[in-house]
C-alpha cells in the first residue's frame, strides 16, 4: 500500500485546528528534517492515522478518532519558521 | 444522525449468521490492506523471531528453524476496529503455545514488536491454549507482504489491530504496557464480542 | 502548530446533483448545487461523506474539478472496481439527489494567477482533475502565465476532459499527451511512461524556473518527482498531491 501524503489529512487537520494546515512547517523530532505537512507521508491505518518523516521515516503525527472525537498527536513535529 | 445517502450500501454484504459477526460489524469479502507505515521487507536470511523479557533465557529462531517447527492450520473469523469482519480465513503457522512452551516466565504479559516499530499488548493468557499463532501462510499461499508477510501474529477472538504484521518477537512483561494503538485511547484487551475498541469501553 | 489563517469552521453540508457527464467509461463528472459555497481556489478539494439507512458511513476526499470562476462545482469521480464510495457516485446517483460534503479543503496544493509562472502541470490518471481546475482557472482570467500540461493515461478511452484540453487557445497552453499501456496505431502523442526526455520536451527548462504541479497516484508522483530533481528543477517549485493507487 503507498503512502499518501499530507493533502490527504488537510480536511481533519483544518476539522482540529481551526485553520488550514498543509502549509505549515514543523522539524522531525527525530532527525531534524523540515518540511510542510503536505510533504509528509501519510498512511491510513485501521485504528488511526500515521503520518511519517518524508527523510527519515519516523512517526511525526498520528490522528485517531475516538468515540467521534478527533485527537492528533503532533508532539514530534516540532513547529518551524515557515 | 447524517442524512441517509438513498440506496448506499458499501460494500458490505447481508449477514448471513449474525451469531458470527460481533456487535457493530459488518461482513466483507475484500482483505482491506490498512498500514501504520511502509511495508518492510526484511530478507528471510535476516529474520527471526525473538522471545525476552521477563524470561530466564531469551531464545529466538531463524527463519529456517522457525518454519520447521510445528505448525497448524487456523481457521477463523478476523475482527477490525473499522468494523468489518472476514469469515474462514485460513492461515498456517506456528502456535503461540509452542513458541512460549520453550521459555520459562511468571510474567502475565506481553509486548509484540514489529519491524517498522509497531507493537500490540496482550495478556498471556490471550496467546495461550490454542488461541494466537505466528502465521506465514494465508489462504494457502505464502503471506503476502502487504498483509504482514512474512509472518504475523494472529489473535483471531481479538480485534484484527492486536495481530501485528511484520512481526518480529515478543517481550514478556510483569505489567501490561500499551502499544502503539492502546497508548492512543484504544482498548488494551480488545474483545471484539464486548465490543471493546476503546479505552473505557 | 501554526497554519494559515483561514476563519471559518469545516461543517458538513448537503449538496444536490445537479448534473451527470460521462466522461470515459469510468469516470463520470457531478455538478453539484451547495448551498452558501463560498468559492474554492484551484487545486483544493471536498470530503464526501455517504451514510447507510443502518448508519454506516464511508468518506472519501475528491479533488474539485470546476475551476473557481464556473458556474457550480464540479467533481470528477473515477469509478474504482474495488471501491467503496466511487461506485455508488459513478454508477447510482440521479438527478436531485443529495450527498453529504464538506470543503474547500487544502492550501497547498493550489494555482492561482497571483503565484505566477510559468506553470507546469504533469497529470497521472485521474490526478489530471485538480489540475484541469488550474487550467480553467487560467482560461478565466488573463491569462498572461504560460501554462504546459503533460497528461498521462492508460489509454485513451481512459483520458479524461480531451476534448476540451484540445481546443486551440491562442498557443499559452501547451498539452502534451502520454499513454501507457495501449494507443491508436496513428497515435501522434508520446507512448509509454513519462521520461525525462518527454519532460524536456513538454515543460520549460529548469533555468525558467516553472512553477510544477504533479498530482496521480503515488508511484506516478514520486517517478516524476524524482526525475524532475534529477534534472535540475528547484524542489521548492515542485509540488505534489498524491492520490489512492490506481494505475496510470
Amino acid at each position: 500500500m503507498d503512502a499518501l501524503d499530507g493533502n490527504a489529512i488537510a480536511g481533519p487537520l483544518l476539522e482540529h485546528f481551526g485553520s488550514e494546515m498543509t502549509t505549515a512547517r514543523g522539524a522531525c523530532a527525530h532527525c531534524g528534517a523540515t518540511a510542510q505537512i503536505a510533504e509528509l507521508r501519510v498512511y491510513m491505518s485501521a485504528p488511526g492515522t500515521v503520518v511519517r518523516c518524508p527523510a527519515c521515516g519516523s512517526v511525526v503525527i498520528v490522528l485517531v478518532r475516538i468515540r467521534d472525537a478527533l485527537q492528533v498527536d503532533d508532539t514530534r513535529f516540532k513547529p518551524a519558521p515557515g | 444522525m447524517s442524512p441517509i445517502s438513498r440506496g448506499f450500501m458499501g460494500r458490505r454484504r447481508a449477514v448471513a449468521d449474525p451469531s458470527r459477526v460481533p456487535p457493530g460489524q459488518y461482513l466483507t469479502a475484500d482483505f482491506p490492506v490498512l498500514s501504520a507505515g511502509p511495508t518492510p521487507h526484511t530478507p528471510l536470511d535476516e529474520w527471526s523471531f525473538l522471545i525476552d523479557g521477563e524470561v530466564t533465557e531469551p531464545l529466538s529462531w531463524p527463519w529456517g528453524e522457525f518454519v520447521g517447527l510445528p505448525t497448524e492450520t487456523v481457521t477463523g473469523d478476523i475482527h477490525c476496529v473499522t468494523k468489518w469482519s472476514k469469515l474462514d480465513t485460513t492461515w498456517k503457522g506456528v502456535s503461540l503455545d509452542t513458541l512460549l512452551g520453550a521459555v520459562e516466565t511468571e510474567a502475565e504479559y506481553l509486548t509484540v514488536w514489529s519491524d517498522g516499530g509497531y507493537t500490540t499488548n496482550l495478556a498471556l493468557e490471550d496467546v495461550s491454549d490454542g488461541k494466537a499463532w505466528v502465521v506465514y501462510e494465508y489462504g494457502g499461499k505464502p503471506l503476502d507482504p502487504e498483509h504482514g508477510g512474512p509472518a504475523r501474529l494472529l489473535v483471531p477472538h481479538l480485534y484484527f489491530w492486536k495481530s501485528a504484521k511484520w512481526v518480529r518477537g515478543l517481550t514478556l512483561t510483569a505489567d501490561d504496557q500499551p502499544g502503539f494503538w492502546e497508548g492512543y485511547g484504544y482498548h488494551n484487551h480488545g474483545d471484539p464480542w464486548l465490543e471493546q475498541r476503546y479505552q473505557g469501553d | 502548530m501554526a497554519g494559515a489563517a483561514l476563519p471559518r469552521r469545516l461543517t458538513w453540508q448537503l449538496a444536490s446533483v445537479l448534473e451527470l457527464v460521462d466522461e470515459t467509461p469510468r469516470c463520470k463528472s457531478i455538478g453539484l448545487e451547495v448551498p452558501g459555497w463560498p468559492g474554492h481556489r484551484a487545486g483544493q478539494h471536498v470530503d464526501v461523506r455517504l451514510t447507510a439507512e443502518d448508519g454506516y458511513q464511508a468518506q472519501r476526499s475528491y479533488s474539485i474539478a470546476s475551476g473557481p470562476e464556473d458556474d457550480h462545482l464540479v467533481l470528477t469521480v473515477e469509478r474504482l472496481d474495488d471501491g467503496e464510495v466511487s461506485p455508488y457516485l459513478t454508477d447510482e446517483l440521479i438527478l436531485g439527489d443529495q450527498i453529504e460534503l464538506r470543503g474547500p479543503i487544502g492550501g497547498y496544493f493550489i494555482w492561482e494567477e497571483s503565484l505566477g509562472g510559468p506553470l507546469a502541470l504533469v497529470a497521472g490518471g485521474s490526478g489530471v482533475v485538480p489540475l484541469r481546475a488550474m487550467v480553467r482557472h487560467w482560461a478565466a482570467g488573463a491569462r498572461t502565465t504560460e501554462v504546459s500540461l503533460l497528461y498521462s493515461s492508460r489509454t485513451l478511452g481512459d483520458m479524461i476532459y480531451r476534448d476540451e484540453l484540445s481546443r486551440p487557445d491562442g498557443g499559452k497552453l501547451s498539452v502534451h499527451l502520454a499513454l501507457t499501456r495501449a494507443w491508436p496505431p496513428d497515435w501522434g502523442g508520446h507512448r509509454g511512461r513519462i521520461d525525462q526526455q518527454l519532460l524536456t520536451e513538454a515543460i520549460p527548462q529548469p533555468a525558467d524556473s516553472p512553477l510544477i504541479y504533479v498530482c496521480g497516484p503515488t508511484s506516478f508522483v514520486e517517478n516524476v518527482a524524482q526525475a524532475l530533481v534529477e534534472m535540475g528543477y528547484e524542489p521548492g517549485r515542485i509540488k505534489t498531491e498524491r492520490f489512492g493507487a490506481t494505475g496510470t
